[in-house]
């Protein structure tokens, strides 16, 4: 069953309204991927049955998302445009710069390079999913704000999941400790001292949090 | 930089949750299956159309390969085992840290969270002709861009080369070759176990392959024996960046000494041949000497006899001198005098 296939099952509403605001929709109420697939949510983690069925539940951010996702479609991909979570970037698409990391089962995987059938059942963080559900941000994010950390930050979801993976498993990171930890991603606009300061900052904010 | 505005071309995903289901379908599919461990090397092949596999195997829910073991003499690493793990695994760090050196320093952390020992071992060359999908003769043709006036061959072999010139970029198969290890290897006539250095191939045996694996064979686990437990272990790798990039050559040396003298040692050099190079010469030519500069500078001259430089690498061949000098005699302050 395609996308649209499943939208026509829908009500009258859903037929009226367009795919991007659909999508937008979606993720301002943080909601599921489609008003027709609440009747097919699967609340257990055990595997479905059928595990070549192209309609699958992914768990993103905490919410079981139920998604068609095609057999040769990469995490990045569907988050991006089948989830509307565009905060994953995509820079190169060939696992060489970091952007699109994402947490799986929170370790860092660059989610251009992953396929999404082999993510069934396992919790996937982006970086939408770190603040809090009050909207309070996540103690790194929070540290990459108050530093402004960043030039364009078209890298910088990116950097912020590694970094929240990595000061997990390191809460008193050295300098250099923190950049081997950041190592697996990129800023092409270079500003990698201003990125270290506001994750030197962030492994603050994280141990006093 | 592509723009990205679809995704890989469409084939068949099988996901086994069996080494004994993966195995049937790899049987099943022969040449038209794709095996897909961690798949850091198969996203590039499948995304820029090159490989277009009719079926993709992905061995990522096959747990009963994955994990290390300990076994009563050394352990087992399921092929399916990150580089992640093996560099953090306490067993591996403190009797074999000559693996968890080598894979400690492959690409970057998110691949070593993903990259397996089975597929590190496994990948295809990084030849970049190659790897654009030019006719070359790794790609059954009848050339070799690489190897002419102007092709660009600074990464290239120095051994070994037939026809083909493209090097075996893997960090961890020379550690593994140090360390005795042996490679377990299942197909429908069974189990079949191969000495490390055995597992890799060369142009003159088979120039589209890396390694002895026919369709239908799949790598389970690599066994390393506890021979060289605790040896003295020498692991460096020279690359361009400290991230992301393969070797330019990386060495990986395993040393038995009693009071300063070496009574035994393997010694693999990589990224210098189309296989991972055993220097058996230089095991052979060190034995009973002191593990000092002066017989790693012997070493060093030894190791490099024979080399055949191409246009634009022939710096690999002082490089290796030194690399097989350090393994041996420590990294000095000095320089070379002669």
């Amino acid at each position: 069953m395609s996308e649209s296939d499943d939208l026509k099952q829908n009500d009258g509403a859903a037929k009226t309204i367009t795919r991007r605001n659909f999508i937008l929709g979606v993720i301002a109420g943080g909601a599921v991927v489609s008003a027709a697939s609440y009747r097919f949510l699967a609340h257990s983690r055990r595997p479905l049955p059928g595990a070549g069925e192209r309609l699958i539940t992914l768990y993103v951010n905490g919410k079981p998302r139920r998604v068609d996702v095609m057999k040769q479609e990469t995490l990045a991909w569907t988050l991006r445009y089948k989830l509307g979570l565009t905060g994953t970037k995509l820079g190169c698409d060939r696992a060489e710069c970091g952007s699109c990391t994402v947490l799986i089962d929170d370790t860092p995987y660059y989610s251009c390079s992953v396929l999404t059938h082999t993510v069934r059942g396992r919790n996937v963080t982006t970086i939408e999913g770190l603040a809090a559900a009050d909207g309070k941000l996540h103690p790194v994010q929070q540290a990459v704000v108050d530093s402004q950390g960043f030039q364009c930050a078209f890298c910088m979801p990116g950097f912020v999941m590694s970094a929240v993976a990595f000061l997990k498993s390191h809460p008193n990171p050295t300098r250099a400790e923190m950049a081997y930890g950041v190592s697996g991603n990129l800023c092409r606009c270079q500003d990698y001292s201003k990125i270290l300061d506001s994750m030197m900052r962030a492994a603050e904010y994280m141990r006093r949090a | 930089m592509a723009v990205i505005r679809d995704v890989m071309p469409a084939f068949d995903l099988l996901q086994p949750a069996s080494a004994a289901d993966a195995q049937k379908l790899l049987e099943t599919y022969r040449e038209d299956a794709w095996v897909m461990a961690g798949g850091m090397d198969s996203f590039d092949w499948l995304k820029d159309r090159i490989k277009k596999p009719k079926v993709l195997v992905d061995l990522s829910g096959v747990d009963e390969l994955k994990g290390i073991r300990s076994t009563g003499d050394g352990v087992e690493i399921g092929a399916m085992t990150t580089l992640t793990e093996i560099a953090n695994h306490p067993e591996i760090k403190k009797n074999y840290g000559l693996l968890s050196d080598a894979v400690e320093r492959v690409a970057s952390p998110q691949i070593r969270n993903q990259g397996t020992l089975g597929g590190n071992v496994s990948q295809d060359a990084r030849c970049w002709y190659y790897r654009a999908g030019w006719p070359c003769y790794r790609a059954g043709g009848n050339e070799c861009y690489a190897d002419t006036p102007v092709g660009r061959n600074r990464e290239h072999a120095i051994f070994g080369a037939d026809r083909c010139v493209a090097v075996h970029p893997s960090d961890s198969a020379p550690a593994l070759i140090a360390l005795d290890a042996k490679f377990v290897i299942h197909n429908s006539k069974g189990e079949h176990v191969v000495d490390a250095e055995d597992f890799f191939v060369g142009p003159d045996i088979d120039i589209t392959r890396l390694n002895m694996l026919n369709p239908g064979d799949l790598l389970t686990a690599i066994r390393i024996p506890s021979t060289w437990s605790g040896a003295k272990f020498y692991f460096e790798k020279v690359r361009d960046r400290n991230v992301w990039d393969f070797p330019l050559m990386n060495v990986a040396s395993a040393m038995k000494l009693s009071g300063g003298n070496i009574d035994e040692m393997r010694i693999a050099v990589n990224a210098v041949a189309p296989r991972p190079l055993r220097l058996k010469a230089v095991e052979a030519a060190v034995r009973g000497k002191p593990a000092d500069a002066t017989t790693g500078e012997m070493a060093g001259k030894l190791a490099v006899q024979g080399a055949v430089p191409l246009q634009f690498n022939a710096y690999k061949i002082p490089l290796m001198r030194n690399l097989v000098k350090r393994a041996i005699g420590g990294v000095q302050e000095t320089s070379w005098t002669s």
